[in-house]
């Protein structure tokens, strides 16, 4: 068994040569090589979750934009119907107030038209009785050959017209 | 040389041999040739040093490669966060080193190079070698715990909920179980390297043994021991990952005990 036979000989040799090229090993490669590669797997570990991060913070206010994007239509939506509401409103109040307008209008002249007729009517009744207290007076001086006065004729008239 | 013999010694891969003439190089007395078995670290260190350079881009969208260097340190990042918590991302480095080196070794020791004339050397089948790494673990756990516990860390040898009557018993088998920490490190990953390499060479030197002796023997001995050494070469895929998981898994839970206490 070389590794016993040989072990006077070569034990320095070997733990020598041993710390050397470990020692180069743990120097060069383990402290000066792998804390580059796992901080390159640092490095992306660590975009990969902010990529992460990032999207899920871009979702998030994606979802808070539509949602004050739907408050601001909603509050839109309610601001045109009350507005429609409004006109709507306007519009029945102006109809009425001219239809009021047009209505005292009409009345006025129904109102002065009758005052019209009632005086045309006191006019021709008026008329009439002069024209009958001359007719009346007329028959009386043909019929009886007496001439009456207009004032009695007159009075006569009234009394016979309205009883 | 044991081939020469018509026989394959088993044993023989396992042989450190200085290479390009270093048999003199010493360090204050300690000879330090470099061997076959600095040559396959070394060559460890190259290919693992390739593999996370590849891994290197550093692209936001990573391609295979990087995907490949990222699951590793992935894995031993989650390892570590499973078994020590937050505190385990400090470690990441040596434990990732350990568990690479380790792997790396095992894979590169099991390739058939041998086709193109290398007799490939596995580091990690010498407790030699495995034992400066356990050293390593178990060093660092020491370090730590009594660094940041202080002698509280001794409160280690006494688990919640031991009876008092038992108190004079529990905590030397906690120490028992503590110091035989290291050398359950070294042994249990160089033991089953070796005994891997060596189950393969044996069912080798049946297969060559089997077909020198002719086409009966070859048929009945050589094609199921060739067929077991096929699986055999798939479980020892297997076995080199694990025993780096092991390594790797039973460092991070002794530095949890150092770092949490129970």
């Amino acid at each position: 068994m070389p590794q016993i036979s040989q072990l006077a000989a070569t034990y320095a040799s070997q733990i020598f040569w041993m710390l050397v090229f470990f020692g180069f090993i743990f120097f060069v490669i383990g402290r000066g090589m792998v804390p580059k590669v796992m901080a390159t797997v640092e490095a992306r570990d660590k975009q990969i979750a902010d990529d992460l991060a990032a999207a899920d913070a871009a979702r998030a206010a994606a979802a808070a934009e539509e949602e004050a994007w739907r408050q601001a239509e909603n509050a839109r939506r309610a601001e045109a119907q009350a507005l429609i509401a409004k006109a709507k409103a306007d519009a029945a109040a102006a109809g009425e107030k001219r239809l009021a307008a047009a209505g005292s209008v009409v009345d006025s002249r129904l109102a002065e038209a009758d005052a019209r007729i009632a005086a045309a009517r006191a006019n021709a009744l008026g008329e009439i009785e002069t024209v009958a207290s001359e007719a009346a007076s007329a028959i009386v001086a043909r019929v009886a050959g007496l001439s009456i006065d207009a004032k009695a004729a007159g009075a006569a008239v009234k009394e016979a017209l309205h009883g | 040389m044991a081939a020469e013999q018509g026989k394959v010694d088993p044993m023989h891969q396992f042989t450190i041999e200085p290479l390009f003439g270093t048999d003199h190089w010493s360090i204050a007395g300690y000879s330090i040739p470099f061997t076959n078995s600095a040559l396959w670290m070394a060559l460890t260190a190259g290919v693992l040093l390739l593999f996370v350079a590849g891994g290197m881009k550093r692209e936001l969208v990573p391609g295979r490669w990087q995907m490949a260097v990222e699951g590793f340190t992935g894995f031993i990042d989650n390892l570590l966060a499973a078994n020590i918590g937050p505190a385990g991302k400090k470690y990441v480095p040596y434990i990732f080193s350990l568990f690479m080196f380790i792997l790396f070794a095992n894979v590169l020791g099991l390739l058939p190079l041998m086709l193109v004339g290398v007799h490939p050397f596995t580091p990690t089948s010498h407790f030699t070698v495995t034992g400066v790494l356990a050293i390593m673990s178990f060093a660092i756990v020491l370090i730590v715990g009594f660094a940041r516990h202080g002698l509280h860390f001794f409160s280690l040898f006494v688990p919640h909920g031991t009876p008092w009557w038992l108190l004079w018993l529990i905590p030397i088998i906690e120490l028992i179980s503590f110091l035989v920490r290291p050398f359950s490190l070294a042994l249990r990953l160089f033991v089953a390297m070796m005994a891997g390499h060596v189950l393969l060479e044996v069912l080798s030197s049946f297969v060559i043994g089997s077909a020198n002796s002719g086409p009966l023997w070859g048929s009945i001995v050589g094609i199921p021991s060739f067929l077991l050494m096929i699986a055999i070469c798939a479980l020892e895929l297997l076995v080199a990952g694990i025993q780096a998981y092991v390594f790797a898994l039973l460092t991070s839970l002794y530095l949890n005990d150092a770092e949490n206490l129970h």
